[in-house]
Parts: C-alpha cells; sequence; structure tokens
C-alpha cells in the first residue's frame, strides 16, 4: 500500500497539470518499509514529450539526497499519462528500475486526474491500494 | 584509499542493506569494478562486460555525472563520494495505448 499525505497528492498532480501537454514526472521521497510518502520531488521532464519521460538526473541527487537527510529515501517515481489510461505501459515495465518502488500514475485523460499506484517487480504488474491521509 | 560509494536501494540488499559502503580505487571504473568484486550480487547491474557504464545507471562525482567528466577513466580521490542511481525513465509511448487489462 501507498500512503499519500494529501499535501503530497495534490503537489503531484499540480505537477502533472502544469506539464501539459507532455507528460510529467517526479520522486516521491518517505519510508520504504511501510510505503508512507513524506515529499513530493518534481523533475523535470528531460525528454519534453507527450509519449516519454526522463527524471532529471541532477535533480534525481538532488531529491535522493534531501530523502536520505530526512533519514528516509526515494521510495518511487510518479508520472502522468496525458492521453490513456492510468496503467503502466510497456515502457514503463521495461525501465523500472526498483523492485521496491511504488510506481505512480497520474491519468489526464480525463477531466478529474485519476490516480493509482503499482508495484513492479520482474516485469510482473500489481496495483497497489492508495491511502489518502487528511482531507 | 578507500572511495565512500552511495548505494540506491536497489543495490542495498546485495550489500547486507547498506546504504554506503568504502570501496578502493584511483578512478571511477576502479572503483566500480572493485565494488562489484566485493559483491558480486551487483555483477551486470553497475557496469558492463566491456567495463563501462551500465545504460540503466547514472554515476555522479561527488555533484557531477561522469558522463560528462571522463567517464570511468575519472580520477577519484580519498575525499571524493561517489553515488549511484537509477536512470529513471517511461512514459506512455507509442500508437497501442497501454489499458487496463
Amino acid at each position: 500500500m501507498l500512503t499519500l499525505p494529501r499535501a503530497v497528492h495534490d503537489h503531484m498532480v499540480a505537477h502533472c497539470l502544469v506539464g501539459l501537454p507532455d507528460e510529467a514526472c517526479g520522486l516521491l521521497g518517505g519510508d520504504l518499509d511501510t510505503g508512507r510518502a513524506t515529499t513530493c520531488y518534481p523533475t523535470r521532464n528531460l525528454a519534453a514529450s507527450a509519449k516519454l519521460y526522463t527524471v532529471d538526473p541532477k535533480e534525481h541527487l538532488r531529491a535522493d539526497r534531501d530523502a536520505e537527510t530526512a533519514g528516509g529515501s526515494i521510495i518511487g517515481v510518479f508520472h502522468s499519462h496525458t492521453h490513456t489510461d492510468a496503467y503502466p505501459s510497456p515502457t514503463d515495465v521495461a525501465q523500472a528500475p526498483d523492485p521496491s518502488w511504488h510506481y505512480v500514475l497520474v491519468s489526464l485523460r480525463d477531466t478529474e486526474p485519476v490516480v493509482r499506484s503499482y508495484r513492479i517487480v520482474d516485469g510482473a504488474i500489481e496495483e497497489e491500494p492508495v491511502h489518502l491521509l487528511g482531507r | 584509499m578507500p572511495v565512500q560509494v552511495n548505494l540506491p536501494t536497489v543495490l542495498r540488499p546485495q550489500a547486507g542493506g547498506d546504504r554506503s559502503v568504502a570501496v578502493e580505487g584511483a578512478t571511477v571504473g576502479e572503483v566500480l569494478t572493485a565494488l562489484v568484486a566485493q559483491y558480486p550480487g551487483m555483477t551486470g547491474q553497475v557496469i558492463d562486460d566491456s567495463g563501462s557504464l551500465h545504460k540503466f545507471v547514472n554515476v555522479y562525482l561527488n555533484d557531477d555525472d561522469v558522463r560528462y567528466l571522463s567517464g570511468v577513466d575519472t580520477a577519484v580521490g580519498a575525499t571524493d563520494e561517489l553515488s549511484i542511481l537509477p536512470a529513471v525513465a517511461g512514459g506512455a509511448f507509442g500508437p497501442g495505448a497501454p489499458r487496463r487489462p
């Protein structure tokens, strides 16, 4: 399960909306053991594309250091799908870097953004519940 | 002199769960080769068979991506830190729009 404080959720969705018409991406910092995210790290999409994303490596390094300094780590990545479901694409699965991470998809296809989270282990996709904290 | 190497979460299990390890070497390539020799579970995940950086890994010497320095030939000293992070990418891609099965 991924636990998302409302502020982290809203920061993530806002970054995805601002990134339109391209895909937007970022990292989540928090506690890997409990799956609780505490920080949203919006990053640049170096691919600058509506169909692909690449997290800016320099921003990844900064986010990683910040999360580690806070006693946690990077626990996952989020990105938007601008015209498709909030479901990992073959590209997402092929390039998923860490089986312990949470892979969050924000679909902007419909009027209301749809947020879903997945685990990707050895190419197998499993959706997990997203627990929103706060109002 | 050993150099501190900061590991990404995906490689920590191969190093007994440690966030960082100390590894000997005078260049980035030497350090990474020694790292894999020390923790064989990392074989194929950091450097490839030819000794080049793995395509899906970014390595930083302090704040700088070593690909923009001299790659695996970049010199390192005892006060330097190497950080390994996965390259993070993906996307909806292609016309075969991914849909919930």
